[in-house]
This record gives C-alpha cells, sequence and structure tokens, in this order.
C-alpha cells in the first residue's frame, strides 16, 4: 500500500533576514527536497528607468548610486561611459586612473560585505564583524575623496567631480598593504575550515551551459571554468594597462564563487597598487563635461557595459538630442542573475536553500530598479 | 573586421528569412530613394558594433536560433533587452554576443505602438525569461510563447505600463503621496 | 531628591541616613519601565535598500550598536522598534504595515534615510510612497541619504530621550 504524500508550498521573505533586503521565494518541498522554486521580486521597485526621463544627464548619476549601492562607483561609470560614447568625448587620463581606483576599492568593500554577510547565513558571526572592519577602511578612502560613503556620486560625464586630496593616493597604498595582510587572515581561517567546506563543496552546481543560457556573468560564471571579465574581454578605462588575473574555477558549487571571489579582492589589490603608481597628474575632468547644462549628445544609442563585483552592469542610453535622455535602460546584472534560482534550486536539500541563495550575491536595488 | 561580419549577418539572415529584409543604404537607385525618402537602412555599424533592424513579422525563433547556433555567429550570450517606446512606434532590442570570440549584435525589432507584440526567445535564450516580463511589465510589449508572461516588479492589480511616453505619474490618485 | 516624609532628621543614625540618601530613591512605575526599555531597544532586522547597509554598519565592529542594548532580531514578535531602512514602495506597504501590527506593544519606529522620511530621491517614482509616516506612525527621523552610521546613533538616542520624557507625563513631537 501506498501512503499518498503531497508537497508543501514555502515562503520565504519578503522580510528575510538572510535576504538582505526585500526579496520573496517561494519554494514548493516534497519532504526535504526542493521541487519548484519562484522568485518574486518588485518590493523595492523605484522607477529609475522613469526618472531617468525627467532629469539633465548628470543629474541621473545619484541614481545610478542607487542600484548596486555596495558598488556605486561602477554604477557611475558604466553610465557616464554610455553617455561619453554618445557624445564622443575623451576623458583626461587622470581621471581614468581615479576612476579604476575607487571602482578597485569599491569592488573590495562590496566582496567584503558578501564575504562577512554569507558567512553569517551560514551560521558563523563572527566574520561579520571583521569584514565590516575592513570595509570602513575601503568607505574612509572614498569617503575622503568623494564626500560620502556609499553614495557617491562621483565619476562625472568627462571625468570626476574631486581631485585627490594631497597625500591620498599615499594613504590608498598604505591600506592596500593593511587590506591585503586581513584578508590573507581572513582567508587561512576561513577557507579551510572543515564545517564551512562541508557545507559549500559540491552544493548549488552551475554547469557552462546553464551559465551561457540563463546570461549569468561575473563571479558566477567565472566560478563555472568560463573566463568572462569585461575588463579583459573589452577592456574599458585603462584596464588594459594593468597586469592582472582573471581567476576561474572549473568546479561551479558554491564554494568555487566564494573561492573566486576572495581571489579577485587579491587581483583588485594588485590593480589598486598599479594605478596608484602609475597615476599621472592632469586634469580631472574636460571643460565641456563641467557646463552639465550644455550636456547634449547628439541623436543616437549607446550601449556600454563593465565588469561590477556583481556580474556584467550595461546601460542602453538613447539620445533624442535635448539635454535629457530618451531613455535609459540599465542591464543589472543581480536581476538576471537572480533567475537562475528556479532552475539551481529545483533537487536541492531545503537545508541548502540559504547556502545557494547567499552565494548568488545579489543586491535588490539592483534587482528591482 | 566589423564590417565583414555585418556582412556575413546580413547574408545569413536574408537566406534565412527567404527575402532582402535587411539592407544597406539603397543608394544605386536615386530615382527611388527621392520617392522613398523614409526609406531607412536597415544594417549598419553603430559605434563600430554591428546592428540590425528587423520589422516584428520577420523575427522569429527560427532566425533566433540560426544567430545562436550558426558556426560562423554563435551569438550564445544575451546580454540584454531594451523595450523603447517611440511616439510612433514600439521597438525591442536585444545586445547579443560570442561568449568566445567576443562578437557583438544588437538586434532591433520594431513592433507598431497598438497591439505590440514581439516573439519571445525566452525557449533560445534563457536570460530573456525575466528581461521580457520586466519590458511586459513596464511597456506593454506582449511576448507570444513566453512560457510566464506576468508582471514582475509591480503588483498585479496595478493600472497601465509606466514606461510609457504617455503614462502620467500622478501620485495623488495612486494614493502614495 | 528631597525627601519627603522624613522631617524629624535628628532621630536617624547621620550614618543610616547617609546611606537611604545614597542607595534609595523614588521614581514612578512608568519612569522604571522606560528606563528599562531604553536600555535595550530591540529592533527589527527590517532592511529595505541602500540605508540596510548602513545599519548593519553600524551594528557591525565600529560602531558597535550592541553597546546601547540595541540588538537586531529577526522576528518582528521580539522587537521594540522598527527601524525603516530605505524606500517603501507601493508594493512593500502592506507588508510593512502587517510587521508593525505583529510587533507587541509598545512599539516604536525609526524612519531612516530621506526615503523613508518623505520619498527623498524618488519623490516622483511612480510606485514609491512618499513617506513611511503614510502606513506606520514615525518616532523620530533620522535625515540623511544614507544617513551614517553616526547619525542612526543618534536618532536611536532621540528615541530613547522620546520615551525617558514621556513617561514623565510630558509630550514630545506632538505639535
Amino acid at each position: 500500500m501506498s501512503i499518498k504524500t503531497e508537497t508543501m508550498t514555502l515562503n520565504m521573505g519578503p522580510q528575510h533576514p538572510s535576504t538582505h533586503g526585500v526579496f520573496r521565494l517561494l519554494v514548493e518541498v516534497d519532504g526535504e527536497t526542493i521541487t519548484k522554486a519562484e522568485p518574486i521580486m518588485g518590493y523595492l521597485h523605484r522607477g529609475s528607468e522613469k526618472l531617468a526621463e525627467r532629469f539633465l544627464y548628470t543629474q541621473f548619476i545619484p541614481y545610478t548610486d542607487r542600484l548596486d549601492y555596495m558598488n556605486a562607483m561602477t554604477n557611475n561609470y558604466v553610465y557616464c561611459s554610455a553617455i561619453e560614447r554618445l557624445l564622443e568625448w575623451e576623458v583626461p587620463e587622470r581621471a581614468e586612473y581615479l576612476r579604476v581606483i575607487v571602482m578597485e576599492l569599491n569592488r573590495i568593500a562590496s566582496h567584503l560585505v558578501w564575504w562577512g554577510t554569507y558567512l553569517l547565513d551560514i551560521g558563523a558571526l563572527s566574520p561579520f564583524l571583521y569584514a565590516f572592519r575592513d570595509r570602513d577602511h575601503c568607505l574612509d578612502l572614498l569617503n575622503e575623496i568623494s564626500g560620502a560613503r556609499m553614495t557617491f556620486n562621483y565619476v562625472r560625464i568627462g571625468g570626476v567631480k574631486w581631485d585627490a586630496p594631497e597625500g591620498w593616493v599615499d594613504r590608498v597604498k598604505e591600506k592596500v598593504k593593511v587590506l591585503r595582510e586581513n584578508i590573507n587572515e581572513y582567508d587561512t581561517l576561513v577557507t579551510g575550515n572543515e564545517i564551512f567546506q562541508s557545507r559549500t563543496i559540491g552544493v548549488g552546481k552551475l554547469s557552462k551551459e546553464q551559465i551561457l543560457d540563463w546570461g549569468i556573468s561575473g563571479p558566477l560564471a567565472r566560478a563555472s571554468g568560463l573566463k568572462m571579465d569585461v575588463r579583459k574581454d573589452e577592456p574599458y578605462s585603462v584596464y588594459d594597462r594593468f597586469d592582472f588575473d582573471i581567476p576561474t574555477r572549473e568546479e561551479g558549487d558554491v564554494y568555487a564563487r566564494y573561492k573566486v571571489r576572495i581571489d579577485e579582492l587579491y587581483e583588485s589589490l594588485k590593480i589598486i597598487e598599479q594605478a596608484c603608481e602609475q597615476i599621472p597628474d592632469g586634469d580631472i575632468i574636460t571643460k565641456k563635461g563641467q557646463r552639465i547644462m550644455m550636456i547634449k549628445p547628439p541623436a543616437g544609442e549607446a550601449y556600454t557595459r563593465a565588469e561590477a563585483s556583481k556580474g556584467e552592469i550595461g546601460v542602453y542610453a538613447i539620445s533624442n538630442g535635448k539635454n535629457k535622455p530618451y531613455r535609459i535602460k540599465l542591464r543589472r546584472p543581480s536581476f538576471v542573475n537572480v533567475a537562475i534560482l528556479q532552475d539551481l534550486l529545483v533537487g536541492q536539500n531545503i537545508q541548502n536553500l540559504v547556502a545557494i541563495f547567499g552565494s548568488l550575491d545579489i543586491v535588490l536595488g539592483e534587482v528591482d530598479a | 573586421m566589423s564590417q565583414e561580419l555585418l556582412n556575413t549577418i546580413v547574408e545569413k539572415v536574408n537566406k534565412t528569412v527567404g527575402k532582402e529584409v535587411l539592407f544597406f543604404k539603397p543608394a544605386e537607385d536615386e530615382e527611388q530613394t527621392e520617392e522613398k525618402e523614409e526609406v531607412e537602412e536597415t544594417a549598419k555599424l553603430n559605434f563600430g558594433k554591428p546592428m540590425i533592424i528587423l520589422d516584428s513579422g520577420d523575427w522569429n525563433l527560427t532566425l533566433a536560433k540560426m544567430l545562436r547556433d550558426d558556426s560562423d555567429l554563435g551569438f550564445d550570450f544575451l546580454s540584454c533587452v531594451t523595450g523603447v517606446d517611440y511616439d510612433e512606434h514600439m521597438e525591442v532590442i536585444y545586445n547579443l554576443y560570442n561568449s568566445e570570440k567576443i562578437y557583438y549584435l544588437y538586434v532591433k525589432v520594431k513592433t507598431p505602438r497598438e497591439k505590440a507584440s514581439v516573439v519571445s526567445v525566452e525557449s533560445v535564450w534563457k536570460s530573456a525569461d525575466y528581461m521580457e516580463r520586466e519590458i511586459y511589465d513596464l511597456l506593454g510589449i506582449d511576448f507570444p510563447g513566453h512560457w510566464n508572461l506576468k508582471r514582475i516588479l509591480l503588483q498585479d492589480e496595478w493600472e497601465g505600463h509606466p514606461l510609457r511616453k504617455d503614462y502620467v505619474t500622478d501620485k495623488k490618485a495612486l494614493g502614495l503621496d | 531628591m528631597e525627601l519627603k516624609g522624613f522631617r524629624d532628621t535628628e532621630q536617624y543614625d547621620p550614618r543610616v541616613l547617609e546611606d537611604v540618601k545614597r542607595s534609595v530613591f523614588f521614581t514612578k512605575v512608568e519612569q522604571l519601565k522606560a528606563w528599562s526599555r531604553t536600555t535595550s531597544l530591540w529592533p527589527l532586522s527590517f532592511g529595505l535598500a541602500c540605508c540596510a547597509i548602513e545599519m548593519m554598519g553600524t551594528g557591525a565592529a565600529r560602531y558597535d550598536f550592541d553597546r546601547f542594548g540595541v540588538i537586531f532580531r529577526a522576528s518582528p514578535r521580539h522587537s521594540d522598534v522598527m527601524i525603516v531602512a530605505g524606500t517603501v514602495t507601493s508594493k512593500m506597504a502592506p507588508v510593512l504595515r502587517t510587521l508593525y501590527d505583529q510587533m507587541p506593544e509598545p512599539r516604536y519606529v525609526i524612519s531612516m534615510g530621506s526615503c523613508a522620511t518623505c520619498g527623498g530621491p524618488y519623490k516622483e517614482a511612480y510606485s514609491v510612497v512618499n513617506g513611511v509616516d503614510k502606513v506606520v506612525p514615525v518616532d523620530v527621523y533620522v535625515p540623511g541619504c544614507p544617513p551614517t552610521p553616526p547619525a542612526l546613533l543618534d536618532g536611536v538616542e532621540l528615541l530613547r530621550e522620546k520615551i525617558r520624557r514621556e513617561a514623565k507625563g510630558e509630550k514630545v513631537g506632538q505639535e
């Protein structure tokens, strides 16, 4: 005689500590196995794309900060680079170097937040405290140059807003040493931990085919053996002048994603060091870029992309020759990456849900725009 | 290199559709161009990257599959799907690239504003799943063939499509102010 | 405090009197309750947007919320104060109200950041509620976009001040 069984629907969110925001996940479980997962989003939909149409080109930059608020500098950059491509402007070299330094500092801050909160999710409290301590090191430097801790509004069309204060570059160099030491310490503390490894190795595997099919980018793609990084594929800014590697792993599981992010931290530090050595003197913004009312790109459209900490961020800008954008479309990596949950969670154990979900590193501001 | 790639794309797309849907500047016949001044070239380079413009009637799954599977093209990564509301028509723009050789392609699909509809490529590139739902939600373009086409960012009972140019934001009426 | 009812102090041993002055004080039950509340304000960890990261940063090692007895709880049933950190959208507003209703009395709300206070930069957006005070009553507004951790600490301090003064019977922040 067979026993009649039923699946159970389980609701997670929108207020749930491990989503780090307002995200809802409906999962159907058969015993302990997930049979269906449906992400529900939009709890933070703020209509940035509509707002873009009513502002001047420069006025929209603060809104890009608030998309992926962990990695705001890259968002600033990618938006400005799309407009610069429409305008066909050359950016002063010093500005490009400053952009690279702040973007990489911000990437470190973003990865550290992920590192801390992810370990918090799977049961380790103290890494969170350490990660935020080091994140504050990065934010102090960014605060000094831009005047804000998170939402910088620093990169401008045609350059950057402020020049580095006196001695800032040297302070960055010093902090890089501190950060490298600390990250090394965290790496030795956590990565080899047996409990951590047994929770992550072999969990939530993603194949190369899945990655390409679902349009996944960033550390997730690199953890599955795809050498995809916009910094190398299509070097933007001055990234072609630095010597750095793209860390990749073949396994595609949660542990591989963790390792890729940790290795990326070291690569970012390498880039910052080189940029600090090479940075030239000169202007920080083009003459035309200072007159924000006069920024009127000719009619046309341009798509630019950059490598944010979550993946490939893109901006599709359409201009009709006026001083306000006709349409700004934001390709948000988290929004694309989160779709994989529908596929990835099926067949997994319910206990692994948080471990897998956290490894995607999504930011809700970016998912919902 | 981009020009050669564009030539290959034009040739292959025309062959797949079975008629001349893509052409460069129609400059050969001067008399005809004067009569049809509005004729827009449908294959061009946009900031050095190939762009093709199609009508929604000519854009279908066979064509999408050809773009993905052809050995010369192999656009296996759909990066971005954009919906745009022009006053006379709507457009859906696909940004494709080849993940190995780093080729790019913009595919623009035009559709009339009334009953806007573009065939869903969700079965070819899975990444279109959410991006098409987003466009359906915010612009109201229908994607026939999508497995789960419903609102994604706004509530199910929301009225209208906010990214359309004629949408008026009235926060008092929505009860938000 | 002047000790009423102890007029004839001469008949007490001065050492006992000194001891009484040092270790006994009179207060109202309300004020005692307020005192205990202010030293263990448990907020609901309810991050909405950018401000949530700064809220987490306040809870971390450098700013150390725990020294004020502010310890984040994941369930509304455990918490006394809700820090609304971020933009409230029309889709989120009913959820927020439900969470508020689930919190036990007495409950307080801190509106953190300009989005929660008035809509902030998203004032004109079609899906954003212009201020969380349209959904739940707010006790303290913290300005900033996002407010820095010291600003949030100040906000919590203001809330404690409010709780203390309300226990004394004063009206705070109304009209």
